[in-house]
Order: C-alpha cells, then sequence, then structure tokens
C-alpha cells in the first residue's frame, strides 16, 4: 500500500469495480441505519433467524424469473407472522419457535435450489455474495429498497424510537405497535436483500449488528448513532471491497472482518465507553461519593425489627 | 352510586360523569388469570387518588388498564363521558423506574420530548413551540442544566424527574404515576409532590400508585385500595385507617413514630404496614427485590 491514492484508483478502471463499490456503499449504510434498531431492541437473532428464512423465497422468485425483492419480502411477513403465531402457544418459547421456523425455511430454500442445474454457484453466490458480479439492475434494485428503507426511518423516526424505548409509552399513546414491529421487521427484510450481493446471507447478520454495536460505543443520541452505523457500515463495504481486491480474497468475508475490526477498535479504545476509558483509566481513580441518601424507602422495608 | 367505601358512605357531591374519571367494575385477566376485579370508582377533575396495596395486588395493572393496555375483561372505564381508550392521548404515564431501558441512547430532552409526540401526530416534527415547552418542563422539574445528558448517567431521582417531565410536557388531563417515590431523593420528592399539588390546582386528574404509604397520605385526596380485587375506596379519612390498610395488605398494620419529611401538617399521621415473624419479613424482602409482575 504504497501508494494510497493508486491503491484505491487503480480497481476502478474496471467496470465490475465500479458497480460493486456503489453497492457496498449502498449495502453498509442502509445496514447500519437499519441496525441500529436490531441492536436496541436486541434483535440480532430475529436478524439472523429472518435471513435465513427469506431465503426460499430468494430461490423461488429467482427460478421462477421474478424479483427476489418480491420473494424476500412476502417471505419475510411471512416468517415474522409464523413464529408470532407459533409462539402464541406457550409450550413453545418464542426463540425455539424462531429455531423452528428460520431453520425449516432455510432448508426448504437448500432442497429448492439443489433442483437448479447450476446449483453449486447459484448456492453459492447466495450464501456467500458475489459483489464482483453485480449488475447495474442489481444496483438499481438495491438503491430503490435502501431509499424507501431511509425514507420510512426518518418519516417514522419519533414512532419507531418511542416503540423501541418505551413500549408502555407507545401503547398508551395509541401508536399501532403490532404493525409497527412488522414494519421493523419488513424493512429489516428489505435490507437482508440489498446486502444479499455484497455479504450474502449467511453474513448479513453481521452487518446488521457490528457497525451499529460499534457506533453505540462511541454516541449516547438516536440520530449521531444512526449517522455513525451507516457510515461504519459503508466504510466496511468500501475498505473490505478494496482489501479482497487486492488480496484476492473473499469481499463478503473481507468486508465483515473489516466491520468486526472497527468494532474491535471501538470497543477497547472508545473514548466514553471504550475498555481502556473505562476499566483501565477511570478504574485507577477513586469511587465517586455515593448518591443523596435515600430517605423514603419502600415502607416494607422500614418495617420495625428490621433494622 | 356504585362507588365502595370503607364505610359505605357516598363522596361529597354526587359527580358529573361528563367531568370524570369513571371507573365501572373493571376486571382485568392476563389469559385465564384474574389480576384484578371489582374495581369502580369515580374521580373528578382536581382529584388525587392513592392507589396502594401489596406488591403484585395490581397497582399497576388498574394504570395500565385505564391506559387500555391491560387486558380488560369485564367493565367500562370512560373519561369525560367518552371511552377512555379514545382518550389516550389526554393522559400521561410515567412508568415504573426499573422497567425503562436506561442504555438507550437517548437523553433528557428527547424523553421529555416524547411528551409532545401525541399532539405532533403522524410524520410531523416537533416545532420550535414543542422545544419551548419542553424546556419549560424541564424547568419545572429542575432538570433544564441536564437537557444534553444520557439519561443512563443520572441520579434516579433525576431519572424519575425526566420522566415527570415528559408526562407534564403531554399537558394531559389525566397523570398516572407507578411508582414514582421509590428510591429517590429527598429533593425529588418535594419536587414530585409540588407537581401532584400544581396539578390539582390546575383541575386534572392524578393517579399516584405506590407502596409508600407516607407520600400516599400527604400527596391524595383519596385511596383506591387493592389486592387484587377493589379492598376499598374512598376520602383519606376513611380509607387510611389501620383497619383498612390491615385488610389491604393482608395483616396488621402498626403506627410508626411521625415522619414529617414533607412538611404538610393537615393530614393523618403516617403508618406502616407490620408483617410480624422472621417468615413474613423474609418473604416481603423478596417480594420487593422482584418486579412486580404485572
Amino acid at each position: 500500500m504504497s501508494d494510497p491514492v493508486g491503491w484505491f484508483s487503480d480497481p476502478l478502471q474496471y467496470e465490475f469495480m465500479r458497480r460493486a463499490l456503489i453497492e457496498v456503499v449502498l449495502m453498509g449504510a442502509v445496514t447500519g441505519a437499519v441496525g441500529v434498531y436490531v441492536v436496541l431492541r436486541g434483535l440480532s437473532f430475529i436478524g439472523d433467524a429472518l435471513s435465513h428464512a427469506i431465503f426460499p423465497g430468494i430461490v423461488l422468485a429467482f427460478m421462477l424469473g421474478h424479483s427476489i425483492f418480491l420473494g424476500a419480502l412476502i417471505f419475510g411477513v411471512l416468517t415474522s407472522g409464523g413464529i408470532a403465531v407459533i409462539a402464541a402457544n406457550r409450550r413453545v418459547k418464542e426463540d425455539s419457535a424462531i429455531g423452528v421456523v428460520f431453520a425449516g425455511t432455510f432448508a426448504l430454500g437448500i432442497v429448492l435450489i439443489s433442483s437448479t442445474d447450476n446449483f453449486t454457484r447459484d448456492l453459492a453466490s447466495f450464501l456467500f455474495g458475489n459483489v464482483l458480479g453485480v449488475t447495474t439492475t442489481d444496483i438499481g434494485l438495491s438503491a430503490i429498497a435502501g431509499a424507501v428503507v431511509i425514507a420510512l426511518i426518518l418519516a417514522l423516526y419519533k414512532e419507531l424510537l418511542i416503540t423501541s424505548f418505551d413500549r408502555v409509552a407507545a401503547q398508551a399513546m395509541g401508536l399501532p405497535v403490532f404493525w409497527l414491529d412488522l414494519l421493523l421487521l419488513v424493512m429489516i427484510s428489505l435490507t437482508i436483500v440489498v446486502s444479499l450481493r455484497a455479504v450474502g446471507n449467511i453474513l448479513v447478520v453481521a452487518m446488521l449488528v457490528t457497525p451499529a454495536a460499534s457506533a453505540r460505543l462511541l454516541t449516547d443520541r438516536m440520530p449521531s448513532m444512526i449517522a455513525l452505523s451507516s457510515l461504519i457500515g459503508a466504510a466496511s463495504g468500501v475498505l473490505g471491497l478494496f482489501i479482497s481486491y487486492h488480496h484476492d480474497i473473499a469481499a463478503g468475508g473481507t468486508i465483515v472482518l473489516v466491520a468486526t475490526s472497527i468494532f474491535g477498535f471501538v470497543w477497547l479504545f472508545a473514548p466514553e465507553h471504550g475498555f481502556v476509558a473505562t476499566r483501565v483509566l477511570r478504574g485507577r481513580l477513586t469511587p465517586a461519593a455515593p448518591e443523596a441518601t435515600i430517605i423514603f424507602e419502600s415502607p416494607e422495608i422500614q418495617t420495625p425489627g428490621r433494622h | 352510586m356504585t362507588m365502595t367505601t370503607t364505610n359505605g358512605s357516598p363522596l361529597a357531591a354526587p359527580p358529573d360523569h361528563e367531568d370524570c374519571l369513571v371507573i365501572r367494575d373493571l376486571t382485568v385477566a392476563y389469559q385465564r388469570r384474574v389480576v384484578l376485579q371489582h374495581v369502580s370508582a369515580d374521580i373528578r377533575r382536581g382529584q388525587v387518588i392513592g392507589v396502594i396495596g401489596p406488591n403484585g395486588g395490581g397497582k399497576s395493572t388498574l394504570l395500565k388498564a385505564i391506559l387500555g393496555i391491560a387486558p380488560v375483561v369485564s367493565g367500562a372505564i370512560t373519561l369525560f363521558g367518552r371511552p377512555a381508550s379514545a382518550m389516550r392521548a389526554r393522559m400521561a404515564y410515567v412508568p415504573q423506574r426499573e422497567v425503562v431501558d436506561w442504555d438507550f441512547p437517548v437523553t433528557v430532552f428527547d424523553v421529555a420530548m416524547m411528551g409532545r409526540y401525541p399532539a405532533a401526530g403522524w410524520l410531523r416534527r416537533p416545532g420550535p413551540r414543542d422545544r419551548d415547552e419542553v424546556a419549560r418542563v424541564l424547568g419545572r422539574v429542575g432538570m433544564l442544566e441536564h437537557r444534553n445528558t444520557q439519561i443512563g448517567q443520572l441520579s434516579g431521582g433525576q431519572q424519575q424527574r425526566a420522566f415527570v417531565a415528559r408526562a407534564l410536557a403531554q399537558e394531559a388531563d389525566v397523570l398516572l404515576l407507578d411508582e414514582p417515590m421509590t428510591g429517590i431523593d429527598a429533593g425529588t420528592q418535594d419536587v414530585i409532590l409540588d407537581v401532584i399539588e400544581e396539578q390539582r390546582r390546575l383541575g386534572r386528574i392524578v393517579l399516584l400508585a405506590t407502596h409508600d404509604l407516607v407520600s400516599a397520605s400527604c400527596a391524595c385526596d383519596c385511596l383506591c385500595c387493592v389486592n387484587e380485587r377493589m379492598v376499598s375506596y374512598g376520602p383519606l379519612d376513611e380509607t387510611y385507617t389501620p383497619e383498612n390498610l390491615a385488610k389491604t395488605y393482608g395483616g396488621p398494620v402498626i403506627m410508626l413514630g411521625r415522619t414529617d419529611m414533607v412538611g404538610r401538617t393537615d393530614r393523618p399521621e403516617p403508618m406502616h404496614t407490620h408483617h410480624p415473624g422472621d417468615h413474613a419479613h423474609h418473604h416481603h424482602e423478596h417480594e420487593n427485590l422482584g418486579r412486580e409482575h404485572d
């Protein structure tokens, strides 16, 4: 990397690298933004499940020659509903329901794709991404899906914020919490489709979780967390793409590894919430004086004979 | 009058339902488990109601039923003559501290601004008027200087004040406070009692769920005593009695010495529930550590 400008500019003489660059920036920015909600609401397992569950939808749409976005969307909504219905039986816990549904649908996708002629190649490109083979149509579809997701995040900022932060208050305000939850799952499904070309089905969850988790360590404000997470996602995409080009390694895996490295760095060195700041530096200081004395305990605690 | 009081006497004047929060024989059940039943009350504007009872007795459930987010299986709740479910924007709610995700990346100002959301409606962003109002209520509870602090960095009392500010920002007619006096400092206690008094003067309805009988006796006009069913409802001088509290808490109640920290002398002396025997103590300690199930 003796010539940093050339390191970036040389690969861009190729059409496929220019297309790939646009695709990874779109993917990184959109997964980063949506990932904030995945992280803050503890939906990483659901995000992983969704990415597997929409797999047969993508395969079916691909085989029938329809839009893979439509296939993913239909299966995303069906799966979300299926999980809710199965979990309604109190003998089945929600995480078990998710496990049953996502493994089952993923298996269905593999069975479906095994009936195609180019089984191995198609499967590999769905599972691990094929960003260098991205077409102009793919970019157009990613851009539209990404724009829809970002527009929803901006338009419904306060509704999504209060539903994520204080569910009871959101319900009390009369917000349709169930539909907002479903909408969020649909947004995650769309995001997964946007990421399919760049990182593939298996690693999508990393792009949904890792940049947002890094951003959380860097800021205490929601808008800046969304912006930072998008930026880290896009930067991971660009850096990972170029590293994979120069070293001739898999782009999807490299992109995720860059995101993971950024998280590791931030986790160690974030100014306020990083390991060094909280444990190593602050640990040396004397602990702060306790807060104002609590005067009113519950009456039960003040019962005589207890003190 | 369907209202139940300890000695059967009705409240002072027959209330005009157009001006009341009316609860009629309310029963709430989660799945098939009934958690609260036979609650009836007529609450007029300017009244402060203390909802008291043991942990798991249904205090939070009653507030949530009024907000329309607990599964009401029978009975009715109306506010100013209309079904309460259609009047949600007129009700403000301060949740129990334990149920809030304090690591969430929002500041004190963000939390208070959420009180402006119901009036803003879909898609619209809060404007300068909303920001002025939020700044005003933050000043009211002494939190303006902390407006840019993330809520997890605050003390317990400051956290409670941030949520009280959110409720005030809503300019609601009904204020529902769930255990606001738990784990807070004396300054915050004063601020909250002050806010309740102000709401009373403004003709608003306040419901205060608490197991702190001291603050209940200081702040409230009426007590609604619940223990899986409504034990009693009525003015303080009828309900704030050792006999009634014993019935509510299911055990004998003893009076402790005066705990005059709140400075109001026109109220009966504070009392505390007493559960005799080490076994009961141990049991209760456990209950206090656990979250209320409803």
